[in-house]
């Protein structure tokens, strides 16, 4: 295990597809948050919701969401990772199928697929936990949904400050940056809800 | 016994990996050896560099292995240094 990590980590670094993998997770996993977020809004415009209704739905599409992260990743990666290679045996004129490269194009697609599709699975799981756990929060007088929206606004500031940490701005900024596209979107879904 | 103490490579590889993690892994595979790599020429894809490898006994195959394993290959043997310690006789 140890040492299929060290030669996943060696395949990363040799032909640079962290930082791929690493905008992945943000993309998708924003994606995930926001969909949840969207999600949550919608059910609350919506009076008289049954809870179970809301987790089944959230739930289908959380993976959903996973599963299209996994399946467009790995056939736009792999198709991207065999051209790569084609060509770099092309300026070889070398057969690199044995060696790293060629490795590196057969495993790192489906790292980077897995990358895709768990961000936004995992984050929204994360935002759904509220309302799993709605027995638990009754006696602190917590709302399931009310808690899982806060939560949504919680993961969605976190990304966007692991987004400042990345390109090196200042945290805060970054994460009232994402802060606003949410709350931008609930305002959106509140404007256009005939409810 | 015949031992190789010093070899110049002339290699094609790719940019990726780069020269210090080239050199690296060839020196995690080959104990005991001091490497020198010089960039000789550069592509869009590819460089040339030459690969002196020095060390007390230089196995060949591995090194080569280890290069088509980075995803390089060996263009010629520029230079070789190869040594056989002297049969200890016994006088009659």
């Amino acid at each position: 295990m140890a040492s299929m990590i060290a030669e996943l980590a060696w395949l990363l670094t040799l032909t640079r597809s962290h930082v791929i993998a690493r905008r992945y997770f943000v993309v998708n996993g924003f994606d995930g948050a926001l969909t949840m977020l969207g999600l949550l809004v919608g059910f609350y415009v919506s009076d008289e919701v049954r809870l179970p209704v809301v987790i089944n739905a959230c739930l289908g599409v959380a993976i959903a969401l996973g599963m299209s992260g996994v399946s467009s990743a790995y056939i736009s990666e792999v198709a991207e990772k065999r051209r790569e290679l084609r060509e770099l045996e092309k300026a070889m004129v070398a057969d690199l199928g044995e060696s790293a490269h060629g490795r590196a194009a057969r495993l790192l697609p489906v790292f980077i697929a897995c990358v895709n599709g768990v961000a936004p699975l995992a984050i929204s799981l994360v935002i759904l936990l509220p309302l799993w756990a709605d027995p638990l929060l009754e006696p602190f007088s917590l709302l399931p949904l009310e808690s899982a929206f806060a939560t949504a606004l919680l993961m969605i500031f976190l990304l966007g400050v692991y987004l400042g940490r990345i390109s090196h701005t200042f945290w805060l900024w970054a994460g009232l940056r994402t802060l606003f596209v949410a709350a931008a979107t609930t305002g959106l879904i509140f404007a256009i809800s005939p409810g | 016994m015949v031992q190789i103490t010093r070899i110049l490579l002339d290699v094609l590889k790719p940019h990726n990996p780069n020269a210090l993690d080239f050199t690296t892994s060839i020196a995690e595979k080959v104990p005991g050896c001091r490497i020198k790599l010089t960039v000789t020429a550069m592509d869009e894809k590819t460089e040339t560099v030459l690969l002196m490898i020095e060390g007390e006994n230089i196995l060949f195959h591995l090194v080569s292995e280890v290069i088509s394993s980075l995803g390089g290959s060996i263009h010629s043997i520029d230079e070789v240094d190869v040594e056989n310690e002297p049969v200890d006789t016994e006088p009659a």
